[in-house]
């Protein structure tokens, strides 16, 4: 046995260069879904204990003014364990050097205290001392966006009153996990922050002194939300409640569910197209590179090895590669796991994170790619064991050929390296079809993990271009009359401005109900349309209501079905409507109409919730500034600034994501082409020396081997794209969410991508093969039976 | 008459370390051949003649010492000519055929003439060595005999100076051993081609114009035969 392990460990080092291949793909294939599940579960881990610790309300419930005594009458309500009434109200920050409006919400907090829910995680300072109304808490990612500290004045304006308040602290909220302005689909740090004050300090510069618009509160054990929030929105409705809310429907969580929804099922989805192409190939290059062993196993065997101890050396033999690959891959598959987490971070406010590798998670994958490889060799050492040693030993008789189906079609003008080339491909279909199918893998994943860059720019040019073409939204803090748009008008850089009426809703159909809007628009708006299925814009109808095409389908409904709508703002009516028609968007859904039958049904005189302005770029800061002093605006959105926003939120995450996944598809894209290129050399060794030893210069005999490896990288490049758009439609289903969509939409630089990466690999295994062919020896080559 | 050099070497000799053996396959070697004429280099295994073959077909470079072919220095020359060389000089037959499994009869000698100077066809080329009938078969579909002439009907198409073959009948029975042979002393004596044999086989050496027998490396003795006897009539 002793003999028998040097042999392992000599074996070893002598195809150091194919185990280095199989190591890599099984740590690439380990490491991607060590990475990915281990980022997913750290991130999840991470949000229950935040949610845990620092008292996530259940149920969350706003409303106009409602005087501090009612706070009892709402704790009375069954199912309620804490509540805790606050005020909230919008502001505008004034920060020098910085001219575009920023905008934010201000919530109190107990004087001086914490609050029972939503608890504050203070990452410097302290909280604002009782009675000291000056005193505030900033958002870490405000903070951090305008390197504020503890110590520094910011310039806050609250109901039109400026207001320069000094920083106690920054601190982080359950409730601002992921920190976004309403109706924005990514965060914008620097443009939206939170801040904290004293009760007392709030109620009084917001006219709110013994009031609150704002209620929290936990569950008891063993109520669900339902029942609470229906007594919740009975007792506020005379005091403008605007309809109570659980988790689900809670901005942060919402978007942060959707977020790791999203992340789940990339997560899902491409370790899984990771680990199973690996262990395809795993399996492939495993069974031939035993199929060269094949005199060394008969000798084995004819020295009277049981077939058990020669299988079991093969075993091992491999068994080494999958181990160094697996170390590799977990160690690997946390390094970048624990980078990803925290990347999210900037992205995910936690407070802190909970990392966590499951070893579970590193057993599945190694198990995976260690058993299909096992398996694989197994195959291929019990076909060794099956032929008689003497016949084993033997070289193999000159295989059988017969002329291809090309040449039987009458294609007689092809070169003998080419006939080689055909028949030694259509000889062993299955060998030829295995490698066609590995490259084609290697393809498929090169485009999965780089066609979001193209569909994520279709999808926003759609949104920006052919959709909202605004260049600011204005949102008014509550509906005002419509003759309000002539002022927005007149302000200076207005080129062009429309209304919208936009109220807040229930939308039902059966059992399913989602919580949005009922917009409401002019049927010749020039700034905002909606697209049909061809993304041709719509007229919007007199009648009836067009929902968004993924807003029908998560509700079940069609068009000529009878929408339930039940208005969440003024007389809150419950309205049928009958859908007309569905919209095509990409990013977010909506349920529009005609701003006129919109108000009709409101029972309201002509009111407008806002409008859109088409703006004189050169105006723009002049604008900006103007817009700030306005008192009944809630909002300003620059399409600039959420376009940034946006791509720079892409930029840091799901790009980053799929930049990683890029390197790792290359990675394996290479091990493919190399290994099949080393094998088919192993296996032509004899028969390019021969042709040497005819007069074949290294060049011509290096065509017959490299030949056959393009035409297979040929072959499987169509294969390939075929194959990764159908995982790229895959992917792209499993990312829908209510906030967007990515349309599947494969841009030609996703192709070419695909297919130079593959390319580049061969063409980096033709220049490894060509060396050893340089240094092929003749005379060995041609002694050797074989 | 004089004789027309087509080989020659001088002192020429052969070491082939073996991690830390030495081993000296060939000592000093000087011989000639001639134009024309059929040689069989004689000796057992591990005389050094298969070595002196490679040296002498371009695939090996000796040690030391100087090779020719006619006016080409082989010792000197790179890569680039010795392909060359071998490519429109030299027709090699092997022990073991080395014929390229996946072309028919006719296509492995197409593969040499199509990279060959002034070739016969594959057709006129395998009928020199009477397998006219057999042009459409693949390797496996020939006997031993049949495709060691296929081996010499690609050596010999691109018409070669010489003929160079390594044990040509060592993996053949006796009866289709002589065929081959036969087939060889045709092509030397109709084409004029300069041919040289090694075997360990002493029986071969009868058939040949010349013999050089080598042992430990040297050429030991040159048996010159005015009376070649005719393949059929050789037994072993």
């Amino acid at each position: 046995m002793r003999a028998l392990t040097l042999k392992l460990l000599r074996n070893l080092w002598q195809l150091k260069g194919q185990g280095a291949a199989i190591a890599t793909v099984i740590a690439i294939g380990v490491a991607m879904y060590v990475m990915s599940f281990t980022s997913l579960e750290s991130l999840r881990a991470s949000q229950h204990s935040v949610y845990q610790n620092q008292r996530f309300a259940h149920v969350f419930a706003h409303l106009k003014r409602a005087p501090e005594s009612m706070a009892e009458r709402l704790r009375d309500i069954p199912g309620v364990a804490t509540l805790e009434t606050r005020v909230q109200a919008p502001i505008n920050i004034q920060m020098p050097d910085f001219d575009e409006p920023i905008t934010g919400m201000a919530l109190s907090i107990p004087d001086g205290r914490q609050p029972q829910l939503n608890r504050l995680y203070l990452r410097a300072g302290q909280l604002p001392e009782a009675g000291r109304d000056e005193q505030i808490l900033v958002s870490e990612a405000f903070a951090d966006a305008h390197q504020l500290q503890p110590g520094d004045r910011l310039a806050v304006v609250v109901n039109g009153r400026y207001q320069r308040l000094l920083i106690s602290g920054i601190a982080l909220s359950p409730e601002f996990i992921y920190q976004i302005r309403p109706g924005e689909i990514m965060p914008d740090f620097a443009r939206y922050g939170i801040v904290w004050l004293n009760r007392n300090a709030l109620e009084a510069a917001f006219n709110m002194d013994g009031a609150f618009n704002s209620a929290v509160l936990s569950l008891s054990p063993g109520y669900s939300a339902g029942g609470v929030i229906a007594a919740l929105d009975q007792l506020l409705e005379p005091w403008g409640g605007t309809g109570a809310y659980s988790r689900d429907d809670q901005l942060s969580h919402r978007y942060l569910e959707e977020e790791l929804t999203q992340l789940e099922t990339m997560a899902l989805f491409l370790p899984l197209i990771f680990i199973g192409v690996s262990a395809f190939l795993l399996n492939v290059v495993a069974a031939r590179l035993i199929r060269t062993q094949r005199e060394q196993i008969a000798v084995l065997k004819a020295f009277g090895y049981s077939s058990f101890t020669v299988a079991a050396h093969y075993c091992l033999l491999v068994l080494a590669i999958v181990l160094v690959g697996s170390v590799i891959g977990v160690a690997l598959g946390a390094w970048m796991a624990s980078g990803l987490a925290t990347l999210y971070q900037d992205f995910f406010r936690f407070p802190w994170l909970e990392f966590q590798l499951r070893p579970a998670v590193a057993l599945t994958a190694i198990v995976i790619a260690g058993g299909a490889t096992l398996l694989g060799t197994l195959n291929a050492v019990l076909r060794a064991l099956r032929l008689p040693p003497a016949e084993a030993m033997r070289p193999e008789p000159p295989a059988r050929f017969r002329k291809t189906l090309i040449e039987r079609l009458g294609i007689g003008w092809l070169s003998q390296p080419a006939r080689i080339i055909l028949r030694n491909l259509e000889r062993q279909p299955w060998k030829a079809g295995f490698s066609v199918l590995g490259i084609a893998l290697a393809v498929a994943m090169v485009m999965l993990t780089s066609f979001t860059r193209g569909s994520v720019a279709y999808m926003m040019d759609v949104q920006f271009r052919l959709a909202q073409k605004q260049d600011v939204t204005v949102n008014y803090i509550e509906p005002a009359a419509s003759r309000t748009l002539y002022e927005l008008r007149a302000l200076p850089g207005v080129t062009y401005a429309e209304s919208f009426r936009s109220a807040p809703a229930i939308l039902r159909y059966g059992h399913r109900e989602y919580r949005g809007a009922l917009q409401g628009f002019d049927p010749d708006s020039r700034l905002f349309s909606v697209l049909d299925d061809q993304l041709r814009p719509i007229a919007i109808p007199k009648e009836g209501v067009l929902l968004t095409d993924h807003l029908a389908r998560m509700l079940g409904i069609g068009a000529g079905d009878q929408l339930q709508v039940n208005i969440q703002e003024g007389r809150r009516p419950e309205l049928m409507i009958p859908v007309v028609g569905l919209v095509t968007e990409f990013v977010g859904v909506g349920a529009y109409m005609h701003r006129d039958t919109l108000t009709r049904l409101l029972g309201e005189g002509d009111t407008i919730s806002g409008a859109f302005l088409a703006v004189d770029s050169e105006y723009q800061l002049e604008l900006n500034r103007r817009l700030e002093q306005v008192p009944r605006i809630a909002g300003v959105n620059l399409r600039d600034n959420m376009l940034e926003a946006f791509n720079q939120t892409m930029d840091e995450t799901i790009l980053v994501f799929t930049l990683f996944s890029l390197v790792m598809a290359g990675a394996i894209a290479f091990a493919v082409v190399y290994n099949n290129a080393r094998i088919a050399f192993a296996e032509r060794a004899r028969e390019l020396a021969s042709l040497r030893v005819l007069g074949f210069t290294r060049r011509e005999t290096g065509w017959i081997l490299l030949g056959e490896l393009l035409l297979l990288t040929l072959v499987a490049l169509p294969v390939g794209f075929l194959l990764g758009y159908g995982l790229c439609a895959l992917l792209a289903w499993g990312m829908q969410t209510d906030l967007y969509r990515v349309p599947l939409v494969i841009t030609p630089q996703t192709y070419v991508l695909a297919a130079g990466v593959v390319l580049v690999a061969t063409l980096l295994s033709a220049v490894v093969i060509g060396k050893s062919l340089a240094r092929l020896d003749m005379v060995r080559a041609l002694k050797a039976a074989d | 008459m004089t004789k027309e050099t087509v080989f020659s070497t001088r002192n020429l000799t052969r070491v082939f370390r073996m991690g830390e053996v030495e081993i000296h396959a060939l000592r000093g070697v000087d011989m000639d051949l001639y134009a024309g004429e059929f040689v069989v280099l004689l000796g057992a295994s591990g005389s050094g003649k298969s070595t002196l073959l490679n040296i002498l077909g371009g695939l090996d470079a000796g040690t030391s010492g100087e090779v020719r072919y006619r006016d080409l220095d082989l010792s000197r020359a790179n890569e680039r000519r010795l392909t060359e060389f071998r490519r429109h000089h030299v027709g090699f037959v092997f022990q073991f055929y080395n014929l390229i499994p996946s072309l028919t009869a006719r296509e492995n000698v197409a593969i040499v003439t199509e990279i060959a100077r002034d070739p016969m066809t594959p057709e006129e080329a395998l009928a020199l060595v009477g397998l006219e009938q057999r042009l459409d078969h693949f390797p496996a579909q020939l006997s031993g005999g049949e495709q060691q002439r296929v081996a010499i009907a690609r050596a010999i198409a691109k018409r070669p100076d010489v003929l160079l073959c390594d044990e040509p009948t060592g993996a053949l029975d006796s009866k289709t051993g002589i065929k081959v042979l036969q087939v060889l002393q045709d092509i030397n004596r109709r084409l004029g081609t300069t041919t040289a044999v090694i075997t360990h086989n002493a029986v071969i050496a009868e058939m040949a114009d010349r013999t050089l027998r080598l042992s430990d490396g040297r050429v030991s003795e040159v048996i010159d035969n005015p009376n070649p006897v005719a393949p059929d009539r050789l037994h072993w």
